[in-house]
């Protein structure tokens, strides 16, 4: 019965956006919890939207997002639309920290949009653009062009360009939107490294606890701890107690889980080299 | 073909003179023909032309309006031709080599500007020659309209010898020779002058003959390429405006296969018919040869101008200009996907570019220093193609040590507790938050860069994570042996 649904949704699925590969529908986060709940992973050809738990977790969310556009963009170029106002607020983006998650900046077309309706505009544009890997969008608060409507058109442009649209919902709240699926993103206590270089209580590799708000697969409601992994460039699963932040150390290097053979390893191991200045 | 601007007056009103404060007295410097008529010339004092004719109409000269006044008839005259050379502070110059067919020849070409320059209330003298300076003396001391072919030494014998346009004292010193004509110094052996005057006079002579080349220098770049369409009935509608920007386009592109070539600075000029031009310029980051790509561009760009194009009573010449080419080989049939993609993901960059303007659409290049607000360099993505930089990346299973975000300036924030007097804060407040700290790493000693700010001080850098998981950079800055109470700031925060 389940898998029957299963290929009756696949059969919409390609329907809905004429014939693409089924190898292509959707794109695997690398976690295997979350990606057996998904079904696989998020599709492909969507809008999806992530929002921050509160301002102060807006880095995480943006960060999120980032890298889900990487395991999507499969090494192609990645266009980021960002309001002026997010980087006032949050901080501009600082490639060599994105180069240190893994993402080569080389591959970042950044848009500095005025307003909201310039994001939206830009942000449609790029994803009418195919050989992209993913668009990221990042209008602050809930500009008033940012209806149903205009969700709907960039849902629309992504499954006809068979592109990720990352929505980031920076300061926003939620409003009625054709995302495919909708994430609720907050910054989570890091593990413990071990050992190596590092002092002891050195915050570790970049943690997330990831909710899912909203499914049009019917996963919604459930939330994962996830931890990036450079190395591969892949979310991991981080289980037990992870969520609570009381300080327990966490052991050993995490367990190391199998994702769909997406991984790019070229673009990490570019330069072994830490740089601390003097 | 100098234009002389005469403000024109009318007839049965008093006389219009034009003056100037010279040396402390009002002395006039241009005339109305009315003015001229009744015995008035420049460089008579006012209170002399009051004396002779009472009801003087009295302006004082304003050499602004003038001068925008010039630029104005110069931007009109850009229909006639491309090429147009300022003459300030009273002419213009145009280079109508080959153009002159176009008007139905070089008489009807003057005839028709002359027309056009009277009904805009300019009364003007137009001199056609085969040099520039030729026509400009003949234009201001001559009375020929159209030089002959090769008759510019003969022409010019009879001009006075202001016709030089030598200094003043120059002037007067050849006229105390006697010799008062072009024609008198051009009998004469010309070691004769310059040994006296210098070689510039003999240089002038013989640019004034048309013997010796001389130097254009046009108000704007001359394009490599240029096409224009010329309407007997002005067009204002936007989609007629557009159906010929696209066959231009078209033309051009065709044109530019045939020189193996692609444009990349494109500029449109839409000259109204009462002598308004406007002018939209657009760039490409890659040759482009693509008449459908460049047409895009131009539509991106007309739909995102703060103020629309206003047709007016309508264009009777649109002109399309390339101000830049590079080569292009012809296009191959069977270009691999990965280029095609390429192309495609630079043309997106150019529409974004066109649209937003190109410092809103950004690349991001690697800096090799270590002060943190300048390891990267963002840098138009329209003019700098994709490339594969090397950028620092911390070794396998070491975490991030940069921020993905950072503030511009660093923003201070308040330190509520520490455990050590020179270690990491166990609790701060940051816009009116209180962040407890749960791990911490450091100090990252970055000093700054002395040849750049001599003043600034060294700053140690630490990684935080609050309890929630929250991971920030924060410095303190200045050394904490020499500060008393040193102050701390955040710079950015962690994925």
């Amino acid at each position: 019965m389940k898998a029957e649904l299963e290929a009756l949704r696949e059969r919409v699925l390609r329907l809905e956006r004429g014939s693409s590969p089924v190898a292509d529908v959707r794109f695997s986060i690398g976690s295997p919890a979350i990606d057996a709940a998904l079904g696989g992973g998020l599709v492909r050809g969507a809008l999806h939207e992530v929002f921050a738990e509160g301002m102060a977790h807006e880095p995480a969310a943006a960060a999120f997002a980032i890298l889900l556009a990487l395991r999507a963009s499969g090494g192609k170029p990645i266009v980021w639309v960002r309001q002026d106002f997010v980087g006032l607020e949050m901080g501009e983006i600082h490639a060599p920290g994105l180069a240190e998650l893994g993402l080569s900046p080389d591959r970042l077309i950044m848009v500095r949009a005025r307003d909201g309706p310039s994001v939206l505009r830009a942000g449609e544009e790029a994803a009418r653009c195919p050989p992209l890997g993913a668009v990221l969008i990042e209008p602050w608060g809930n500009p008033k062009t940012l209806d149903l409507v205009a969700t709907r058109r960039l849902a629309l442009a992504a499954a006809r360009s068979n592109l990720p649209v990352l929505m980031v919902r920076a300061g926003g709240a939620p409003t009625p939107s054709a995302a495919a699926s909708r994430w609720s993103v907050r910054s989570a206590p890091s593990c413990q490294l071990s050992g190596r270089q590092m002092e002891a209580d050195a915050p570790g590799h970049p943690c997330f606890i990831a909710d899912l708000l909203r499914d049009r697969a019917g996963a919604a409601g459930r939330g994962w701890t996830v931890e990036w992994n450079r190395d591969r460039l892949a979310f991991t699963d981080i289980h037990s107690a992870g969520v609570s932040g009381n300080s327990a150390a966490f052991p050993g290097d995490l367990v190391p889980a199998a994702a769909g053979g997406q991984d790019h390893p070229a673009d990490a191991h570019r330069s072994g080299k830490s740089r601390r200045a003097g | 073909m100098p234009i002389d601007l005469e403000r024109a007056g009318a007839r049965d009103r008093p006389p219009l003179v034009v003056v100037e404060k010279q040396k402390g007295a009002m002395r006039l410097v241009a005339l109305s023909r009315q003015a001229k008529r009744a015995g008035l010339a420049t460089g008579i004092s006012l209170a002399d032309a009051r004396a002779r004719i009472p009801d003087l109409r009295v302006e004082e000269i304003d050499h602004i309006a003038d001068a925008a006044l010039l630029d104005a008839v110069a931007d009109d005259c850009d229909r006639v031709t491309p090429i147009v050379m300022a003459d300030a502070p009273d002419g213009l110059t145009l280079d109508i080599t080959g153009c002159d067919h176009l008007f139905g020849g070089e008489a009807a070409l003057r005839l028709g500007l002359s027309r056009r320059l009277r009904r805009a209330g300019l009364h003007t003298r137009t001199v056609i020659a085969g040099a520039p300076d030729t026509a400009r003396a003949l234009a201001r001391f001559g009375h020929v309209a159209i030089v002959p072919p090769g008759g510019e030494a003969a022409v010019v014998r009879t001009l006075p010898i202001a016709a030089l346009g030598l200094a003043e004292k120059d002037r007067v010193a050849i006229s105390r020779a006697g010799l008062k004509t072009i024609g008198a110094l051009a009998d004469r052996p010309g070691q004769l002058f310059s040994s006296r005057f210098g070689e510039e006079m003999t240089h002038r002579l013989r640019r004034l003959q048309g013997l010796a080349p001389a130097p254009l220098t046009p108000r704007r770049s001359i394009p490599m390429l240029w096409l224009e369409r010329r309407f007997a009935e002005p067009i204002g509608r936007s989609e007629h405006v557009e159906a010929a920007l696209s066959e231009l386009a078209q033309e051009a592109c065709v044109r530019l296969g045939e020189r193996r070539e692609g444009g990349r600075v494109f500029e449109a000029c839409f000259f109204r018919t009462d002598g308004a031009v406007r002018r939209i310029l657009v760039e490409t980051g890659r040759p482009m040869r693509d008449h459908a790509i460049v047409l895009r561009l131009f539509r991106e760009r007309l739909d995102s101008l703060a103020d629309p194009i206003d047709p007016g009573f309508g264009f009777d010449l649109i002109r399309l200009s390339l101000l830049a080419t590079e080569a292009l080989a012809s296009l191959q049939s069977s270009l691999d996907g990965r280029a095609a993609e390429e192309d495609q993901v630079a043309d997106l960059a150019d529409r974004l570019s066109t649209r937003f303007g190109a410092e809103r659409v950004l690349r991001f290049a690697p800096e090799n220093t270590h002060d943190p607000a300048r390891a990267a360099r963002a840098v138009p993505a329209s003019l700098n193609p994709m490339t594969s930089a090397v950028w620092p990346v911390p070794g396998s299973g070491e975490p991030p040590l940069r921020p993905t975000q950072i503030f511009d300036p660093p923003q201070p924030i308040q330190i509520r507790l520490v455990e050590v007097p020179d270690g990491p804060p166990r609790r701060f407040s940051w816009r009116r938050k209180e962040f407890d700290v749960r791990r911490a790493e450091g100090p990252e000693r970055i000093a700054p860069e002395w040849w750049r700010a001599p003043d600034a001080v060294t700053r140690d850098y630490y990684r935080i994570e609050d309890v929630e998981g929250r991971r920030f950079w924060l410095f303190r800055a200045g050394d904490y042996a020499a500060e008393a109470n040193p102050a701390w700031y955040i710079h950015g925060v962690f994925a």
